[in-house]
């Protein structure tokens, strides 16, 4: 309680100082691409932003009280909860998840899992490396006989909530006994805290298999799984698939751009793939246009540093109906 | 004026002293009010329930506490010995030189900030305990050890600072009735120094119970129960740093508050139990 009221406290006093600083917290997920275009937008303008990645339900709880001046998330919020805690809500960018995993000799996309298959390894279905259900889709890998060691989130993540929410699409005995959610009752593996701990984790241990975003999987040369699309083909995680996936997005003003954007129809779509949100306190309307210019900014000048990342930008028109939703909401 | 001085010092000391108190008072009833819902809703079959599932909102805080008990557990068992056996050897064997030498290096030790023993934890000693125990490194036992390794230089230091106050006339009566270095350290240092060793004992296992960032890395972060020593578990501790952010639900925010105030309670019954029942038993024996 004492850390709440200091922090929003220090939120008070530099929320004063107005237009040099603004401040965000939230998802992990799109971290990096903040940090980046952050660090553009200081350069070129002088006002400071400052994110931190504490995770989608932490952005959401700071800025329904008020605490930061945007939060992000990359669980949508529908728009009868925005209206109650009087927030607006558009997105950023498009992110893909990516399946990866740790075998010794095995190296990025050499493993193909379908989808249902993934489902049945985090469930705890599938218990070996040359379980017959693996092989059958890999006969000229060579699959240890090893156990499968699973590895998630530990903490409530955006990250999370879309990665079971497409294991519930594709396997139905995860809709039934897990079910979808920012912090689930995982059957079988272990828990790192954020992208990050995943990422530790999955690296240190041989023969394990998890789930991170795009960028903490380049950034840390994981070998990730090919999956397959909704309709049952082979697709990688490269930036193509994603941004084929992306184009099927219906966007729309009228439910404050609230989409789920995971197993798009299409041949090269990419199943995992998430959008990433921001949010915003709808009465503070000046605080608000400097948050809005730092993201049209971003929008003009940052899709080289998105796609450098591992993620997918906006398309055009999805850009220019978020500055028409602004311009509806008087702060553009 | 002195007598003015006098009742004004004393007056301030009482208020400091009643500050502890006014915390103890004041930490408990913001755990308690935060936690209500969930005792409310759960009562004390909270303790029992198994599954936490933040997404169907059920939150059972069993395989928290069995794994803050149990890693405490295993720290205490193995950090115990270890460092009873450094402090009779600093403060009864070892040659001068050697003392200080590893006397400084002890209490840097007890002295590195627990974070740094997480991070090490994860990426060397957990490949370690892969190797010689099996599972995959990350678990309960890890947790245990590197609990371990942050306590007993803690109890050491302590240890050997109480023994080293063993007045020297009692040693040399001791030889010179003929006994025997081992008999010495056995019947004289030990009994003379136990309440300096209990009450370090007690402070780690105070310190063990309650680490967060270091077991973290190294725990698993998952609600169940271990099977296996191995096994992947968590603590409420590390349950809390891990959800206490992202707790978005009334319930499991409520939860994570009951866990907290469980926590405090263990370390209170504990320690409270420690200090009456050694250390009392310690003076009568004096």
């Amino acid at each position: 309680m004492l850390r709440k009221s200091l922090v929003s406290l220090l939120a008070a006093s530099t929320l004063m100082m107005a237009a040099d600083k603004l401040n965000g917290a939230g998802a992990t997920f799109p971290a990096p691409l903040y940090y980046d275009w952050a660090y553009t937008y200081e350069k070129t303008t002088g006002t400071k932003v400052n994110y931190q990645s504490i995770g989608s339900g932490g952005g959401i709880k700071q800025v329904k009280s008020r605490i930061v001046d945007f939060g992000a998330s990359d669980e949508p919020l529908q728009s009868d909860v925005l209206k109650k805690d009087k927030l607006m809500q558009f997105p950023a960018a498009i992110g893909s998840i990516v399946v990866v995993y740790n075998i010794p000799g095995i190296k990025d996309n050499e493993i193909k899992l379908k989808n249902e298959i993934v489902g049945d390894i985090f469930l705890g279905k599938i218990t070996k490396w040359n379980d017959p259900k693996i092989k059958a889709d890999n006969p000229n890998v060579n699959l240890p006989d090893k156990e499968i060691t699973v590895v998630h989130r530990s903490d409530g993540s955006g990250t999370t909530f879309n990665f079971t929410y497409y294991l519930s699409e594709v396997n139905k005995e995860w809709k039934e006994k897990v079910g979808t959610g920012k912090a689930v009752d995982w059957p079988v593996g272990l828990g790192g805290k954020g992208n990050e701990g995943v990422t530790n984790y999955v690296k240190q241990t041989p023969f394990s298999i998890g789930y991170v975003e795009q960028a903490y999987k380049r950034q840390n040369n994981l070998s990730g799984a090919t999956v397959t699309t909704a309709s049952g083909k082979w697709v990688e995680a490269t930036e193509d698939n994603a941004k084929a996936s992306a184009k099927y997005a219906k966007w729309s003003k009228d439910g404050d751009f609230y989409q789920i954007l995971a197993l798009q129809p299409g041949d090269n779509s990419y199943p995992i793939v998430a959008g990433t949100f921001i949010l915003l306190p709808e009465e503070k309307a000046d605080m608000n246009k400097d948050v809005v210019k730092f993201f049209d900014n971003s929008f003009k000048n940052g899709d080289k540093s998105a796609i450098e990342l591992g993620y997918i930008p906006l398309p055009e028109e999805t850009k220019n109906l978020i500055r028409s939703y602004w311009k509806d909401k008087g702060i553009y | 004026m002195k007598y003015m001085m006098d009742t004004l010092f004393e007056n301030l000391t009482r208020f400091l002293a009643l500050l502890v108190l006014v915390v103890l008072v004041a930490v408990f009833v913001v755990l308690y009010n935060n936690a209500e819902p969930a005792i409310e809703k759960y009562g004390l079959s909270f303790v029992t329930n198994e599954k936490w599932a933040p997404n169907m909102n059920i939150f059972g805080g069993f395989p928290a506490i069995l794994g803050s008990v149990l890693s405490t557990l295993i720290a205490m068992l193995l950090a115990t010995p270890i460092a009873i056996g450094i402090a009779i050897f600093l403060s009864e064997i070892a040659p001068a030189k050697l003392k200080t030498s590893f006397g400084v290096s002890i209490e840097l030790l007890a002295a590195i900030p627990s974070v740094i023993y997480g991070m090490w934890g994860l990426f060397y000693f957990a490949p370690v305990v892969r190797e010689i125990f099996g599972g995959n490194g990350i678990g309960l036992l890890t947790g245990g050890f590197i609990l371990a390794v942050m306590i007993f230089p803690f109890i050491a230091a302590i240890t050997r600072d109480s023994m080293n106050t063993t007045p020297d006339i009692l040693k040399e009566s001791a030889y010179a009735l003929g006994a025997t270095k081992w008999d010495v350290i056995k019947d004289v240092v030990i009994p003379y120094a136990k309440a300096g060793v209990i009450g370090s004992v007690i402070l780690a296992l105070g310190r063990a119970i309650g680490e967060t960032m270091a077991v973290t890395f190294v725990i698993g972060n998952v609600h169940q129960i271990p099977s296996l020593i191995t096994d992947a578990t968590t603590s409420i501790p590390v349950t809390l740093a891990n959800e206490f952010n992202e707790a978005e639900s009334k319930l499991h925010y409520a939860s994570l508050f009951y866990l907290a105030l469980l926590l405090f309670a263990i370390s209170f019954i504990v320690i409270a139990f420690a200090k009456f029942y050694f250390l009392r038993k310690v003076r009568k024996a004096k």
